[in-house]
């Protein structure tokens, strides 16, 4: 698989306080984004995940170390071609209107003019701002700026695509919607870098991750390798047994409306626990096995630092 | 390509600010109350018109730089709009430059704007287009194209507030520079006389762009004197504009 962007040994410092004081940010960040892949970049607020993207886009510059983007040096103008990018928490110029800016950033990829207005034409449609064209920015929502900013990364048909917190500030349905977007992009041969602190997305979504703490990489692979498919426990939720008869088989967790929640670790307690229900016509309303979630591996990655 | 697509957005973004309209609806109505001013002196009325009437184009429009300037590259910063602008295939002095000529091309209309109306003024008193005082328009435009540069220099490390009284400095020891000049030729020679020169060789002299005097008064000026005060004005802004690009190409934004 060819590698789109690499990142080798990057350290990043900033001085900080009136008197200043280095600190360093990032501490040697590698790792490799195959093509057509969608790559998240986790860590918690303030790991380094957009230091690390502003490394990559030219915005800051790395004090050691190498990155490359489709085989070049990051901040050669021919790299940038094929790179889009979406900012967290976009600000764009508020007095243009939709339609103009996106015309203003596809002027800047040399689009030539009669292919921008179809192009425009066809990611306000892909981003379902069709009928916001013509309004100016600075009347748009939150949600919508997030919206016409994804439609900015896409302008110059771009092959890596580097989000920072894509579906930050978006209602179920918008989420839903850009998500749809990103796995299309992916479908299409494009290579997607997401950084992002909303797990459950990540997780729907990414083949790979790497998670980032205090300015390390702590773990990073194949999301199938990184979380095990091993069930940790199951939950079951009955009604029509006494706390008692429950002993011992699991941790109780809940009990009202004479339901009861219990967290059961064995698996032939399972099957004691249907038995022991079966026998005293007792009821089961929901058994549902629980395995590892990203959330629960970015927790323990995070606990032991 | 990159800077003129940036300095056409530049141009859009400037006319759409409505300081940019305040300050031109105060530069008409001092142009206007040349008229009144006129009315009170003994004299030739029609010079009062012109001085004023030019003067006040310089005013205004070397405010217009250093407001509209000192905002340009900071709000880019400040609002992170630049986060998207330099992940696009541009080199950092591209930008720049953009942001530049994108003001020079807004400084341009409003001159002009501006001009008709003092033309339009004087007009109505000489009734004769007076177009030897474009001559004197042209060195004033010249003098805001470097107060510009000067803005934009100050904009790219610096507040707009910071960056406003700064510019606003370099056009006031700008425009008094010249009485160094003067006093040089006073004083003996010696280490003060040296250490004037430096000082004067360093500092901006703006009074080269003045040519308002000689035009009112229909006085001759040579040609090597107009060739002067341009390769001055141009050498200036291009050395403005290379510091400008030096602070700006190794700055992080954070």
């Amino acid at each position: 698989m060819k590698t789109v962007l690499a990142i080798e040994n990057v350290h990043k410092f900033f001085k900080v306080g009136f008197i200043p004081k280095k600190k360093e940010i990032l501490k040697g960040v590698s790792f490799a984004v195959a093509e057509s892949e969608i790559f998240g970049y986790l860590g918690p607020n303030g790991a380094g995940k957009t230091t690390t993207l502003k490394c990559i886009l030219g915005l800051i510059f790395p004090d050691r170390g190498k990155i490359e983007i489709f085989g070049q040096p990051h901040l050669e103008p021919r790299a940038k071609e094929r790179l889009g990018f979406l900012p967290e928490n976009p600000y764009f110029y508020d007095y243009l209107t939709a339609r103009e800016f996106l015309d203003f950033y596809a002027q800047l990829f040399r689009v030539k003019k009669n292919e921008r207005e179809d192009r425009v034409a066809s990611l306000l449609n892909l981003v379902g701002m069709g009928r916001a064209r013509d309004l100016q920015l600075r009347k748009f929502s939150r949600g919508m700026l997030q919206r016409i900013g994804l439609a900015q990364a896409l302008v110059n048909e771009p092959s890596l695509v580097l989000l920072d917190e894509p579906l930050g500030g978006l209602d179920p349905l918008g989420r839903k919607e850009i998500r749809d977007i990103i796995i299309r992009l992916k479908a299409e041969g494009k290579t997607v870098f997401l950084c992002s602190h909303i797990l459950q997305d990540i997780e729907m979504i990414c083949d790979r991750v790497a998670i980032i703490v205090d300015g390390k990489i702590l773990s990073q692979g194949p999301l199938t390798d990184l979380i095990s498919e091993k069930i940790l426990f199951t939950e079951i939720t009955l009604s029509g047994l006494a706390a008692k008869d429950l002993a011992g088989l699991g941790e109780s967790l809940s009990a009202h409306g004479g339901r009861t929640l219990i967290k059961v670790f064995h698996e032939e307690k399972i099957q004691e626990i249907l038995d022991l229900v079966k026998n005293r016509n007792a009821k089961i309303h929901s058994l549902i096995p629980r395995t590892q979630t990203l959330e629960d591996l970015f927790v323990e990655v995070v606990k032991s630092q | 390509m990159t800077i003129k697509v940036i300095a056409l957005n530049t141009f859009k973004e400037a006319v759409r600010d409505r300081i940019l309209y305040l300050l031109l609806f105060f530069a008409a109505l001092s142009i206007l109350v040349s008229r009144i001013l006129a009315l009170l002196t003994v004299g030739d009325r029609a010079k009062i018109i012109k001085d004023v009437g030019l003067a006040s184009i310089s005013f205004f429009g070397a405010l217009m730089a250093i407001l509209i300037g000192t905002g340009l590259v900071y709000k880019e910063i400040e609002k992170r709009t630049i986060f998207t602008l330099i992940s696009k295939p541009m080199r950092r002095h591209e930008f720049l430059l953009g942001k530049f000529f994108g003001l020079v091309l807004t400084l341009l209309v409003m001159l002009a704007l501006m001009s008709v109306i003092f033309l339009a003024l004087v007009f109505f008193h000489t009734f004769s287009v007076e177009w030897k005082m474009l001559l004197a328009i042209l060195y004033i435009f010249i003098e805001v194209i470097l107060i510009t540069a000067v803005a934009i220099l100050f904009s790219s490390f610096s507040t707009p507030i910071l960056s406003s009284l700064f510019s606003l400095c370099f056009y006031l020891i700008g425009h008094f520079s010249w009485s160094l000049e003067t006093l040089i030729k006073k004083i003996p020679a010696g280490i003060f006389k040296v250490l004037a020169q430096i000082v004067y060789t360093i500092l901006p002299d703006l009074e080269n762009f003045n040519f308002k005097t000689e035009v009112v008064h229909g006085l001759t000026i040579p040609p090597q004197v107009l060739l002067y005060s341009a390769a001055y004005g141009f050498l200036y802004t291009v050395f403005i504009l290379s510091l400008a690009i030096l602070v700006f190409r190794r700055r992080d934004f954070i």
